[in-house]
Order: C-alpha cells, then structure tokens, then sequence
C-alpha cells in the first residue's frame, strides 16, 4: 500500500482538512488496532509488487532471475525466503532454503573473525558443528588467516566481503536463493565466487539466483524467468531469455551511433564514406550468432580515380589486437586494380562457424595503397557473437578459447 | 561453469520432507515448530549480545556491580534513615533494598533491551529469515547475566550481615521465571510498537523512572495501608518483588496472598497480549524495519 498526500488546493476550507484529518486517523487508528500496515499519506493506493506470479522449479535447477530495477525480483526472494508474506497466493517450498539476500548479513563490526564466522553461520542456517567441520576451509576460501582474532571493524573492504562471501560459499542447503551477491571483491576473487557457485550447481542443488550481470546469468543457468513490473514477461532457456532482454532493454543502437560517427568525419575530396551496416539473417544488429554468415555492407563514392583504393575491415580483439584484415578487393590478381570514380556498395560475408563465441571489435577503414588512410581513425563498432547454431550445440553459452573458432573438417579412421 | 548438465544421473542427496507451505496467514503452523529448529541461532544472538556488552569497556562488568550497589546505598540512606520506613521483619534493610532491586533490574533490563531490540536488528530482520520473537528473547538473556551477578553480590551482601535465608530460597528458580514472563508481556508488545512507531522506545525510560519508586524497590510493600494493597497490586512488578523477598528473606517478610496472585494474573495478561500482538504484528516488520 502507497500512501499520497493529496494537493493542496488553492483554497483549503477548514471543513475540508479537519475531514481529511479525521478520516487519516480514523484509518490510522483502525489499522493499528488490527495490526496492519500503517500507512504515512492522505490517500491510500495499492502497488502490487509481483501478481500472477506462477512457476514451478524442479530439483536441481539452476534458475536465473532478470529484470530491470523495480521489477520485483527481490520481492520475489523475501518471500521465498519467509522474509515477507504473500499478500495472496501460494507457495510450496521442498526442501531447506537458504538465502544469500546480502553479504556479511549480522557482521557485528566489534566480534573477531572467528566469531563473526560462527555467528554468521548460524544466522544464514548452518549448525555449529556444521561450521566447526566447514571453517578450515572456510578461511582458506577467504584468505584470511593471519586475522581471524582481529576485530572486523579492522578489515579492509575487500577482506570483509571475502570472508562473508566464504561463509555463505560453505552453506549446502537443498535449495539457494542468492540475490546478486557475487559482484563483490577483486576479479581473481570473483572468479572464485563463480567457480564456486558453478560447482554449487554442478552438485544438483537447486538454486535461485538474481542478476544484472547477463553474462553470469548465461554461464550458470539453464532456465531463467524474466519479471517485468511484478509480473512474468517470459521464462525460458535462459540464453535466449537473456537475449530477448538486452535486445529489448539496450536496443541496439550502436550502428546508428556508427554511422552517425561517419556522418560527422570530416569530408575528404577523394572518398566519401556513406555508410556502414552490420547483418545478419536480414537483420541488422551487433548482437550475431557464430552458426550464421554474417554481412558487411559498406557504401561509398569515390570522388576521384586511384590505383590501389581499398576499403577494408580489420576485425580485432577488445582490447584492439588485430586478428585478421581483409580488403574489397583482396582477391584481385592486379597489383594496384584501378577504382573508377562513382558510388559503390561492397558486401563482406563472413562465413558462418567461423567467429568464436566472444566480443570483437570491428574496425572500417579506406585508404590508397602506400598513399594515404582517408581516416585517421578507423570506425569502429563492437561485435558481439554468441555461439550458437547449428553446430556445436551442446556447448551453447561455453565460452570458446581462442579468438576464432573456424569449423575444420576433420576425418577419422579406424585403424 | 556449468554446462548443460547430463541430468540421467542425479547427485545423492538426503530425502526430501513435508514441503513447506506459505500462504497469506497460514505462518501461524510452522511458527512453533521452527522456534525448536532455531534454537541455536537464539542462543547465538544472545551470546553476541553479551559479548558485544563487554567488549572494548574499561569499566565492563564493573558495571553491573556499581550501580545496584550504588542504588542500595542510596535508597537505604533515603528511606531508611530519612523516612525512616521499616524494614520487613528483622531484615537488615540494605538486605531488603536489594532484594527488591535484583527483580526489578532484571524487568526493566528487560523492558528497555527489548523494546528497541527490533529495529536495532534491522539488518537481520530483512535478509534472513528466523522467528522474530527470538530477538526480544535473547535480550533476555543478556538481562540474566546481569542478574546473575547481582545475585552472586546479593550473597556477598548477606555474608557481611550475616543474614541467611531459609527454605524458601529454593522456589528461587520460580520466581525469576515469573520475574522474566512478568517483563516479556510489556516488552514484546512495545517492541512491536515501536517498530512502527519509533518513539515508543521513549516511554520505556520514563515507565522505568516512574516504576522505581512506584514499586516496592526501595521500600517494603507492607508500608501500603491494608485497604490500597490489593489495588497496589495491579502493578505486577509489586507481585515479583513480593514474591522474591518472600523468597530471600527468610521468614521476615510475608507474601500477601490475595496480592501476588492478582500481580500474577496481571503478569499472565500482559503476557498473553504481548505475544499476540508480535505475531499479529511480526509480518509487517521486514516491510516497516
């Protein structure tokens, strides 16, 4: 329930705020009496924060929560985690839960360590022989060995999250329901955090887990749900949940951001680059899939005849190591083939199976051979491709190393 | 990192039981059976709570010897020798003072402990999940172990008079349950209320003010003229401290009947109300908290 105080209008009779007054504490006092919520405000709303909510988790599932803020995710924890009643509605829970809503959850700044261990381990549900059995390891995970007697107002930020997250980490419930608590500590702390959670998974434990963070969200699920103001928009593979989310949340707008760059270079009396599109299946966009071939479309005029024009792509790593460059005309047998004046379209096809599963860097450029670069700066959009497709299924949402991940035909014979 | 994982062999795990089921209202079932199964998180908090007293003080639990002493020492100079009120029997009235502070320190630690107990656990309430009425509870404690000094100093006290009590003491145990039932009835209703609205924590120092000297603390209940006795005890903290000197004293002081059970039935009332109240109360805390 939201409470609003109503506007004041331009003459308030006295009559009007003594009714409001009274019927304010006429309401006020009654819910008090029967021990609801009272409500600050005038006028009294209803805000559902979830409604109609239906779904079921089979045991061993590894189920992702995504959604923009406000959309009721955490609600949706606090009352599977008996935090919060449901207001209506019904839900049926088998098996010990055990909830990671915050890290370092009752964290008493004047308790050691050690203390600070076996207290928060018995408030996030374990026993102490539990903890006693579990703390070795414990403080490993957490690296904080040297002070387990310090009081924890001494820790620094990083030392306190570790060993919050270590002891959470420990816990081995049926069910888990973590509430974006992994982005917490230093990358190669991270990494742990992940890894362990990834085996927390692999151990067939049913886990609930909310994130803004897409890319673990693809790595550790296997379904996902997606909450739109209180209600479910979609559930599903979570891949492609994730997929539909970003393409509607961050619409992809950054080949417009491309090609208005483009249109803002400074003019040149030789090339005039007009513009640049990325494609793939018809579709423009940047967020590709390996299993398909994607397009390069470039369009230009060439103001003026030269040997050895070329308009090519270099396609790089983020962090801008190049991995390969390829030319318009790269397969001519001509030493400098002559481009005659007039506008041009040149469409680059990269072959299907052939990009890795990552994000790249797709850099435009145009230049006369040995003469000039027509930009100073190549443009630049960032590619990202997910492996998926027809081959290599089984490893959807595995990243791939390497840079490239070329299908090489292979033969075996048995000897 | 999890791949698609190769579900025809499930992992042993333990056997599922009953499911739990959460319903609007229906909290009421699992409620009692959970205050077992978190047993050890209550001892927990209360351990934390004694510790965290005590930690980083200089004067620590000096503390808890000064000021009842120091309250003995005044309330025998004001009403023994200045208003000249008798004592209960042959009792020596320090004796008397502090067997009637020992009770109502116990309430009224308890009563000001819990009372802000909630919203000083806010943090707990709103991330994990416990029945909150073990947080006021093991405020309890805390007040116990207090207690439990000022007993220990009530001996030292009646070794230097030489005074000793006779049977009765050993309906000791008795008398602090009741002492605690007497002071969890007010406490968890106004910690219920207070989580709402935050400035009932305020009345608490004043009903503990006014209560020190509306109750029998510093003098003995039998200087209430026999007609106003039974209304005197209305207030059930008259009942707690009439019962442990009863208790304490040997046979010096007498328990008036009539009295103890009306502060009885009090207590019980308040008791009855406190807790209905919380749980009636309890799931709006995480959203108020």
């Amino acid at each position: 329930m939201i409470g609003h105080e109503t506007e004041r209008e331009r003459y308030t009779a006295l009559r009007d705020v003594i009714g409001r007054t009274a019927k304010t504490f006429w309401r006020k006092t009654s819910e008090l009496m029967r021990g609801d919520l009272v409500v600050a405000g005038d006028t009294v709303e209803e805000f559902w924060a979830l409604r109609d909510v239906n779904f079921e988790i089979k045991r061993g599932e590894v189920v992702g929560v995504i959604g923009r803020n406000g959309a009721g995710k955490s609600t949706l924890l606090k009352i599977l985690s008996r935090i919060t009643e449901p207001t209506t509605g019904k839900v049926e829970i088998r098996g010990r839960v055990a909830s990671l809503l915050e890290v370092g959850t009752g964290f008493h700044p004047e308790l050691t360590g050690r203390e600070n261990v076996y207290l928060n381990g018995a408030i996030l549900g374990m026993t102490r022989a539990d903890i006693r059995r579990k703390f070795d390891q414990i403080v490993a995970f957490a690296e904080v060995e040297k002070f387990l007697d310090t009081p924890v107002k001494r820790y620094s930020s990083g030392m306190y999250v570790r060993l919050a997250f270590a002891v959470a980490a420990h816990l081995e419930p049926e069910i888990l329901v973590v509430d974006e608590v992994l982005a917490v500590g230093d990358a190669s702390f991270q990494r742990r955090c992940l890894g362990k959670m990834g085996e927390i998974c692999e151990a067939g434990r049913t886990v609930l887990f909310v994130s803004h963070n897409m890319q673990s969200i693809r790595q550790l699920c296997n379904q996902a749900i997606w909450l739109d103001q209180g209600q479910v928009r979609a559930i599903g593979r979570s891949d492609e949940i994730v997929s539909e989310y970003l393409s509607i949340e961050l619409p992809d707008d950054s080949i417009a951001r491309l090609n208005k760059n483009i249109a803002l270079a400074a003019p040149d009396p030789a090339f005039h680059l007009v513009e640049v599109d990325v494609r793939q299946g018809g579709v423009s966009g940047t967020e590709l899939v390996s299993g398909e071939s994607v397009e390069l479309k470039i369009t230009y005029e060439v103001l003026q005849e030269a040997h050895g024009l070329h308009v090519y792509f270099l396609l790089c790593d983020v962090d801008g190591s190049v991995i390969f460059e390829s030319l318009h005309n790269g397969d001519s047998s001509e030493y400098m083939p002559l481009v005659q004046r007039g506008s041009y379209v040149s469409t680059a096809t990269i072959p299907a199976n052939f990009l890795a599963g990552r994000s790249y860097e797709l850099q435009i450029q145009a230049s006369i051979a040995n003469v000039r670069r027509f930009f100073a700066e190549p443009f630049s959009v960032g590619l990202y491709v997910q492996n998926a497709g027809l081959v290599n299924r089984a490893y959807a949402g595995y990243e791939t190393p390497g840079k490239l991940a070329p299908l090489i035909a292979w033969r075996t014979d048995k000897l | 990192m999890c791949l698609l994982k190769n579900l025809s062999d499930p992992p042993k795990l333990a056997p599922i039981e009953r499911p739990i089921v959460l319903q609007a209202g229906r909290t009421e079932l699992n409620y009692w059976r959970d205050l077992w199964f978190y047993r050890e998180l209550f001892a927990i908090l209360a351990w934390r709570d004694v510790m965290v007293r005590y930690k980083q003080t200089v004067i620590g639990v000096a503390w808890a010897i000064i000021r009842p002493f120091v309250t003995m020492v005044v309330f025998t100079i004001v009403f023994s020798r200045l208003a000249r009120l008798p004592s209960d029997g042959a009792a020596p009235y320090p004796v008397l003072v502090f067997a009637g502070m020992l009770p109502w320190f116990l309430f009224s630690n308890i009563l000001s402990d819990a009372s802000n107990s909630l919203v000083a656990n806010a943090n707990l309430v709103g991330k994990v999940y416990f029945p909150r009425i073990i947080i006021p509870v093991s405020s309890v404690v805390v007040a116990l172990a207090d207690f439990g000094i000022n007993l220990i100093l009530l001996f030292v006290l009646m070794l230097w008079f030489g005074f000793w009590p006779n049977w009765h003491v050993v309906l000791l145990p008795v008398f602090i349950i009741f002492a605690v039932l007497a002071s969890l009835g007010p406490a968890l209703f106004i910690t219920a209320l207070n989580v709402r609205y935050r400035d009932f924590r305020y009345i608490i120092p004043f009903i503990v003010q006014f209560g020190l000297y509306a109750s029998p603390v510093g003098f003995s209940s039998s200087v209430v003229p026999e007609q106003w006795r039974l209304l005197y005890s209305f207030n059930p903290v008259v009942g707690v401290i009439d019962g442990f000197r009863w208790c304490l004293l040997g046979g010096e002081s007498e328990l008036y009947f009539p009295g103890f059970l009306l502060s009885v039935g009090i207590a019980g009332f308040f008791l009855w109300v406190g807790v209905r109240y919380f749980r009636r109360t309890e799931r709006t805390f995480a959203d108020l908290l």
